[in-house]
């Protein structure tokens, strides 16, 4: 950035709130400075240059001045408006899901080119017309992994020994699994403070294991040729999604809106 | 210690509160009340109450009216098989200027908005679908603004009323008047082309 008070990024706009009548206050993933919010002056304004590139679900090149209280963006391009993902409404609510993750696990500041590239790479596949739910498992998966909870699978989390080809217990709390024997016993203590409906592991099939495994160590290309049976894939959904509520302590908005969606696309 | 009376203070403060009033604007407008007449001065204050009082929502299109149905709905003249659903009262306005349509209008009150938990159930959305159910309507135009939000909810819309056998259509997109194709975002460009028509 050296001393200049302007300096370019690319980003990929997350949301967007009005700032008055005419600006708004964009927040940004940048892969250089992480999160960051800025103000886009006359960006609600019908001939505003900087209108639909300011747009959530949108790669930009920005050119920003550094501001007293927030940076402004003075100039913006698009590089990508994932137009695909954006006229298909399945694909907009998974979209809108995958920003407001990102958004919801990072502060501003703290750069994570991994995270960027992660969430780059999901856009794009999510334009692509075959894009199915292993996306979003994929995305949520290695989105955990680059923020430092990656979900152990390996050991149990508990006695620390090898994790053998049964049902194997996942636990939020303890960001990994619990093989039967070390779940029976945590039973065992809920069961004695008479708090046993609270008891917060879920099972884990060993064919959902296999798949979270794989996915964990490849890449999107490899990953999304795994045929997943709907039983599995809603395990699957489940467990991952139970953890992310875990460590959010909240359930995401516009996850409430994406399975409602799938409800009513079920329902058709 | 107060540098104006309580009374010219309250006042800036609340129109400080009015969109595009900042404080100096504010505190000009609170003087120049102050010296006008009393009259005047009445004018102004009842006419907020009225506004206040006398409009609400019609029970069919919820937009702002003082009668129920609105005159739009009332009006004979218009063609009732045509529905034009917009996100804001105000939206009806400069649709009413252009002087090409007739038929008549649903307001939403507001758009889908995933992130902020703001889903169809929030919307006028279910008094949409029950004015859908006797079949005299035929087709819904949707007129929402060219934003991710109203995007999603557009093709959600369209999503629940196509299988109701009512043809769907939206506003067509494309560059504003006065706007310059360099700096145009690829989305409205994209669909300023899908969009375009013989001369
Ligand atoms: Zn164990
Ligand atoms: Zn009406």
């Amino acid at each position: 950035m050296g001393t200049s008070r302007n300096y370019q990024t690319q980003g990929i706009i997350l949301k967007q709130t009005k700032l008055g009548e005419f600006d708004k206050i964009i927040t940004i993933y940048t892969p250089e400075f992480g999160k960051l919010r800025a103000v886009a002056k006359g960006a609600c304004r019908p001939k505003s240059k900087l209108g639909g590139n300011v747009e959530p679900l949108t790669h930009s090149l920005m050119l920003l001045a550094k501001g007293r209280n927030l940076d402004i963006v003075t100039q913006s391009q698009t590089i990508n408006g994932f137009l695909a993902l954006k006229s298909d409404l399945w694909r907009m609510a998974c979209g809108l899901y995958i920003l407001e993750l990102i958004d919801s696990f990072t502060v501003e500041g703290g750069e994570n080119r991994p995270l960027f590239d992660l969430l780059l790479d999901i856009l794009n596949q999510l334009s692509e017309p075959d894009s199915n739910e292993t996306v979003l498992r994929y995305f949520e998966l290695h989105l955990l992994h680059h923020l430092g909870y990656r979900p152990q699978l390996h050991r149990c989390v508990s006695c620390d020994l090898p994790l053998k080809p049964v049902v194997n217990f996942f636990s939020p709390s303890k960001g990994g699994l619990l093989c039967p024997h070390c779940n029976s016993e945590e039973d065992h203590r809920y069961e004695q403070i008479e708090a046993i409906s609270l008891k917060p592991s879920l099972p884990l099939s060993v064919g959902a294991l296999k798949v979270l495994r794989l996915w964990q160590s490849c890449d999107y290309a490899t990953a999304r040729r795994v045929r997943v049976k709907p039983e599995l894939s809603w395990e699957l959904e489940r467990v991952l999604g139970e953890y992310i509520r875990y460590i959010l302590q909240r359930e995401l908005k516009s996850l409430t809106w994406l399975k409602e969606l799938k409800k009513e696309i079920a329902a058709m | 210690m107060r540098l104006v009376a309580e009374p010219i203070a309250r006042l800036i403060e609340e129109l400080n509160k009015l969109p595009g009033i900042g404080p100096k604007s504010a505190k000009r407008l609170a003087y120049h009340l102050l010296r006008s007449s009393d009259e005047e001065a009445k004018a102004l204050a009842e006419a907020i109450l009225t506004l206040k009082e006398k409009i609400k929502l019609c029970s069919l299109c919820f937009n702002n009216t003082d009668c129920d149905p609105c005159r739009i709905c009332q009006d004979k003249e218009r063609d009732h098989s045509k529905i034009c659903v917009v996100e804001k009262p105000s939206d009806i306005l400069p649709l009413e200027q252009t002087g090409k349509y007739n038929g008549v209008y649903h307001v939403l009150h507001g758009t889908i908005n995933p992130t902020q938990g703001i889903g169809p159930e929030e919307l006028k959305i279910k008094e949409l679908l029950t004015r859908l159910k006797d079949g005299s309507v035929t087709e819904v135009i949707v007129a929402t603004n060219p934003n991710v939000e109203s995007e999603t909810m557009a093709m959600y819309l369209q999503r629940i009323i196509t299988p109701l056998g009512v043809r769907v259509t939206r506003l067509a997109r494309g560059l504003p008047f006065g706007a310059e194709l360099e700096y145009a975002d690829d989305l409205t460009l994209g669909q300023a082309l899908e969009n375009r028509r013989e001369f």
